[in-house]
């Protein structure tokens, strides 16, 4: 390539658009630019970048000017824009678990209410997390670039931490101890994940409320007083279920980036 | 600056079959797109929106092969291609600036606030940019919807039944922006109203029962009709012709 600059009267030339310039000079004045930062700078004092800008700054005026976006937008990088009336209504029903147990209200011998409810509220948010029947945009959410597993566990983390510290200033009132509900709470939000990674998180949902129902709420009326998979004997077994649906989750991560994630 | 386009055709399928549930709604499909405009016509239930969800990369093909921008990994594909689904679901307390913006988000964008604004200004929502989606017309929301869809300078946009409940000037400024947006992308377009693909799209794709019938120009498809087939245009005819609908008149 050979190291010759155009020359200072045609680059002025060039720059002021004279459609005087032969096509063959233009040309070599043209691809010489475009390999020659050097000789691109000599452009640039030029007044073409003030007739541009001249010609612009009237215009400003009467652009509508862009609003800086609401900080409180910027948690939906975590929270699902569809999830919030759900983390309110959560949080309302722990308030309504502690008001009746403090009022003595028990369903038969020393049954709380906080320890009965505990497994089932992350069950709810995750659906409105990623669920096609509470969150609208699913469609549009699933074709994107970041939906997948990480933006899952972004917005399960979202839901945990409203669930999590509600639960827990809900077990101090009412001195349900923490670790009889932390982890069914926690199996419960993975098994959601690992079972809607087969059937879709809104199924995953249903099945595993009626699970609730049937295996938490059915003999703690049955035989008024609490159920044993709430006891501290459970507690291995709540293990073994979270390590199980946290294998599922990773095998089947590519799920989520699909539709049939959120039926 | 961009590396050069190493592949001949945006979309490539070859014998894709996807299913809808348990039925199989795109059988056997085999075509190639490039820039432009392309009209994705047919019947209810044909399998447009299968077809359309299918290249969108949220429904995985049951078999037969589908090649995207030259065989892109899947994160990368996405973050250039557009998509407005049939249902468009929006969060109704959000702005549209908002809306956008948090779509632009979810396609890992840099430079955000540009963006949505050239997108909201090429669908001519700029004056309603900061009002929420609750109080837009069913028009407005359907153009939210494609800047949305636009909002990533795509090099494959998706649109299903981008024209339904657009009143008939804003039909006209849809078209326009369409032709506008077909000569550096690849545009799928799919629909039944036969005069949206006469008036915007380069070229037509036909299907029937999950089979393609036509692929091909506008005008090569309104040669198949005569006088004979059903319809009040040559292409409305020549779309009768291909899909075998007899003129008989009151029956469905």
């Amino acid at each position: 390539m050979t190291t010759d600059h155009p020359a200072d009267h045609l680059l002025h030339r060039y720059s002021q658009g004279d459609p005087g310039i032969p096509a063959d000079e233009l040309w070599a004045v043209e691809s010489h630019l475009e390999t020659c930062a050097p000789c691109r700078a000599r452009l640039a004092p030029e007044p073409i970048a003030e007739a541009v800008w001249a010609s612009l700054s009237p215009l400003l005026d009467r652009t509508p000017q862009m609003p800086r976006a609401r900080a409180w937008r910027r948690v939906h990088g975590w929270v699902s824009p569809a999830a919030g009336p759900w983390l309110a209504m959560i949080l309302l029903v722990i308030a309504a678990a502690v008001v009746l147990d403090r009022a003595g209200f028990a369903v038969g011998d020393r049954v709380s209410l906080v320890l009965l409810v505990a497994p089932v509220l992350p069950v709810l948010g995750v659906a409105a997390s990623w669920g096609r029947s509470l969150d609208p945009a699913w469609e549009l959410t699933a074709a994107t670039p970041r939906a997948g597993l990480p933006l899952v566990f972004r917005r399960t983390a979202a839901v945990l931490a409203v669930v999590v510290p509600g639960l827990a200033v809900a077990s101090l009132l009412t001195g349900a101890g923490f670790g009889r509900w932390l982890l069914p709470c926690l199996a419960f939000t993975v098994g959601t994940l690992a079972l809607g990674t087969l059937v879709g998180v809104t199924r995953a949902a249903v099945v595993l409320i009626a699970a609730w129902a049937l295996v938490i709420v059915a003999p703690t009326i049955a035989f008024s007083r609490t159920s044993v998979v709430l006891g501290a004997a459970a507690a291995p077994v709540w293990v073994a279920l979270l390590g199980a649906g946290l294998v599922v989750l990773a095998l089947r991560r590519m799920a989520f980036t699909r539709l049939e994630g959120n039926r | 600056m961009t590396a050069p386009t190493t592949y001949a055709w945006e979309i490539e399928a070859r014998d894709l079959r996807v299913k809808a549930g348990r039925r199989m709604a795109v059988d056997g499909v085999t075509l190639s797109m490039g820039r432009g405009v392309h009209g994705l016509l047919g019947p209810n239930g044909a399998g447009k929106t299968t077809l359309v969800r299918a290249l969108a990369t949220v429904l995985e093909p049951h078999s037969g092969e589908l090649s995207m921008l030259g065989g892109a990994e899947l994160r990368h594909l996405r973050r250039r291609v557009g998509y407005l689904p049939q249902e468009f679901g929006h969060y109704r307390r959000f702005t549209v600036r908002e809306f956008v913006a948090y779509v632009a988000w979810l396609k890992e964008m840099r430079d955000i606030p540009a963006a949505v604004q050239r997108a909201v200004e090429r669908v001519g929502l700029a004056d309603r940019a900061d009002d929420r989606m609750k109080t837009l017309s069913g028009g407005m929301i359907r153009r939210a919807g494609i800047a949305q869809a636009i909002v990533n300078d795509p090099e494959i946009l998706l649109l299903d039944e981008p024209t339904a409940g657009l009143d008939p000037a804003q039909r006209l400024r849809f078209r326009e922006l369409l032709t506008e947006l077909g000569t550096d992308a690849c545009v799928v377009v799919s629909t039944h109203l036969v005069e949206d693909v006469a008036a915007a799209c380069t070229d037509v794709v036909l299907l029937s029962q999950g089979k393609l019938v036509f692929q091909g120009t506008t005008e090569r498809l309104a040669a198949h009709g005569t006088e004979r087939h059903a319809g009040d245009s040559p292409l409305e005819r020549g779309y009768s012709a291909v899909l075998g609908i007899p003129d008989r008149p009151g029956s469905w």
